[in-house]
């Protein structure tokens, strides 16, 4: 299985064959389409992340081989193919590789202006929960 | 003479940042409801007093403190002027709307409200304007009452009348929504309203840029807007009031200025405007103001309504030819603002990909989340219009945005 890193780096090889923006935002709306919906169930306002633009769903649980397994939504597409990128990166990881992960994928793709404070669209606070659950799970397993 | 091509081509040149480049694309900037761009006149203004005329005002006896004095004692002159207020006295410098809103929920509060009053708003305000009177409400155990509006986008004013009792203390409504862009009936609000005895408050923000105001003509007893929505610069903003009601009105912060003679036994407090304005105000931005105030009434407000409604009933025409496109809004009397959402897509998306090809639009619930709620929608995209837009400018941008669906859909 590869590393978390890895998995960026591969991220990152298939959105360098694109110069133009155009391209790497219509792959953008390809994976934003393809994300498995979140099943309703987890459609509860605990599960929301609210952004100022749009809202993030996200939840999580640990399998079997105590790996985390992260379940995530937008209403916008672009987000949601960010989301659907982060669920790749982090998701069926064990805590404590998502807690030593370094983020980088996002900016080396350029799309570093989704993560930032004044987009408030919900992905910056996805992180970060995305990291406390993995927290949470942690100590829970002790 | 009607603002012309040729015109709006001269006074596009008084806007430097119009030729900015965005990603390689020229500049389209249709976010004129958030903040308008500033013309040469107010940049080199603000350059200019910072440079010759920079002293505190009122307290010095020297020749710049003179000056400074003057020009911000000037800038009350024009602003009176362009409300058409009867008296300087009536106008207060704020940092802008939001604070002049402020402002008045708390003086207003103190010395007119007791529990269980009413204070009545609208569906579609500004944060600006609902949040100041909850938190007035919540401290004086009151009651918020809300204006409903029809599905175009309109108020209700039978409703409206309905709300109105003995309790109501205060209505306080938006000249001009800045989501939809519906411009109310705020001369009817006012005539209702004093049938009762009870006082209005109308926030101009998204009005004095586009149509014209008098604030004695309507009646108004306050009327609030900020600088930098109809081109001057951030920070400074105006409350006027009806000098009855300012003199009823306790100050709403303590400080330099505002004082008339202090002891650590009594403070007795300094007349119009000045009770209003604690502190050093911002005379630099009065100053500049003034000049962005100038620039309007050069150019007429008047020619300028008529053209940028020239521009929106002509992008409303064009957007109309975009397929799924709904508008949020569609009120008889409307300003210079459209919002629309498209199909299902999120108005996020059509933001982050307009942006890409070099057009500012706002998206989001436009700090009006009751309103957004009560649509029962995401949001809206939102391209409202200045007079240094152009109808090429449009064609671009609806050009943009079938492309930009195409992506999405």
């Amino acid at each position: 299985m590869l590393s978390i890193s890895q998995i960026q780096d591969e991220i990152i090889d298939e959105f360098s064959q694109f110069d133009d923006w155009m391209d790497k935002y219509a792959l953008l709306i390809d994976l934003g389409n393809s994300l498995v919906p979140i099943d309703d169930k987890y459609k509860v306002p605990q599960n929301v992340i609210e952004g100022c633009q749009s809202r993030v769903w996200l939840t999580a649980e640990l399998d079997g081989d105590r790996r985390i397994i992260y379940q995530a939504e937008s209403d916008a597409i672009l987000v949601k193919g960010i989301v659907a990128l982060l669920l790749r990166v982090f998701s069926g990881r064990t805590p404590d590789e998502i807690l030593n992960a370094d983020l980088y994928f996002v900016e080396k793709i350029g799309l570093r202006e989704h993560l930032s404070p004044t987009r408030s669209n919900g992905l910056l606070s996805m992180i970060k929960q995305i990291k406390l659950y993995a927290l949470a799970f942690k100590s829970k397993m002790g | 003479m009607k603002l012309n091509s040729q015109i709006i081509q001269n006074i596009r040149a008084d806007f430097p940042i119009l030729e900015e480049k965005i990603y390689g694309k020229p500049l389209i900037y249709f976010d004129n409801g958030a903040t308008t761009q500033k013309p040469f006149c107010v940049l080199q203004k603000i350059e200019y007093a910072y440079k010759h005329l920079n002293a505190n005002i009122h307290r010095g006896v020297h020749f710049l403190s003179q000056q400074a004095t003057e020009a911000h004692e000037d800038a009350r002159n024009v602003v009176a002027h362009f409300l058409g207020a009867e008296k300087r006295e009536e106008v207060v410098f704020t940092r802008g709307t939001t604070e002049a809103i402020n402002l008045i929920a708390f003086s207003f509060g103190e010395a007119f409200c007791s529990e269980n009053d009413e204070i009545v708003i609208s569906v579609m305000e500004h944060h600006s304007n609902i949040v100041p009177w909850q938190m007035l409400c919540e401290r004086k155990k009151m009651k918020l009452r809300v204006i409903p509006m029809n599905e175009k986008g309109e108020l209700q004013l039978d409703a409206f009348r309905r709300l109105l009792n003995e309790n109501t203390k205060l209505v306080s409504v938006t000249h001009v929504s800045n989501v939809m862009g519906t411009v109310n009936p705020v001369d009817e609000i006012i005539r209702i309203s004093h049938e009762m005895n009870v006082p209005v408050l109308i926030d101009g923000a998204q009005a004095v840029p586009h149509i014209p105001v008098n604030v004695r003509e309507l009646d108004a007893d306050f009327y609030v807007f900020s600088g930098h929505k109809i081109y001057g610069p951030t920070g400074i903003g105006v409350l006027y009031g009806k000098e009855k009601w300012l003199n009823a009105l306790p100050p709403y912060q303590g400080g330099g200025e505002m004082i008339e003679n202090v002891s650590f036994e009594k403070t007795t407090y300094n007349v119009l405007p000045f009770k209003f304005e604690a502190g050093t105000p911002d005379y630099i931005g009065s100053t500049a103001l003034a000049e962005a105030l100038r620039y309007v009434g050069d150019i007429g407000i008047e020619k300028i309504a008529a053209y940028e409604h020239e521009l929106t009933t002509y992008a409303v025409e064009q957007l109309s030819a975009v397929e799924g496109i709904r508008f949020i809004g569609t009120a008889t009397e409307k300003s210079a603002v459209i919002s629309f959402l498209v199909g299902n897509i999120h108005p996020y998306d059509i933001g982050i990909l307009l942006d890409k090809l070099g057009i500012a639009v706002r998206t989001g619930h436009h700090c009006a989340q009751p309103l957004i709620d009560s649509l029962e929608i995401p949001g809206t995209v939102r391209a409202s219009f200045s007079f240094y837009n152009t109808k090429e400018e449009i064609d671009v941008f609806v050009a943009a945005l079938k492309r930009v669906v195409a992506m999405l859909i």
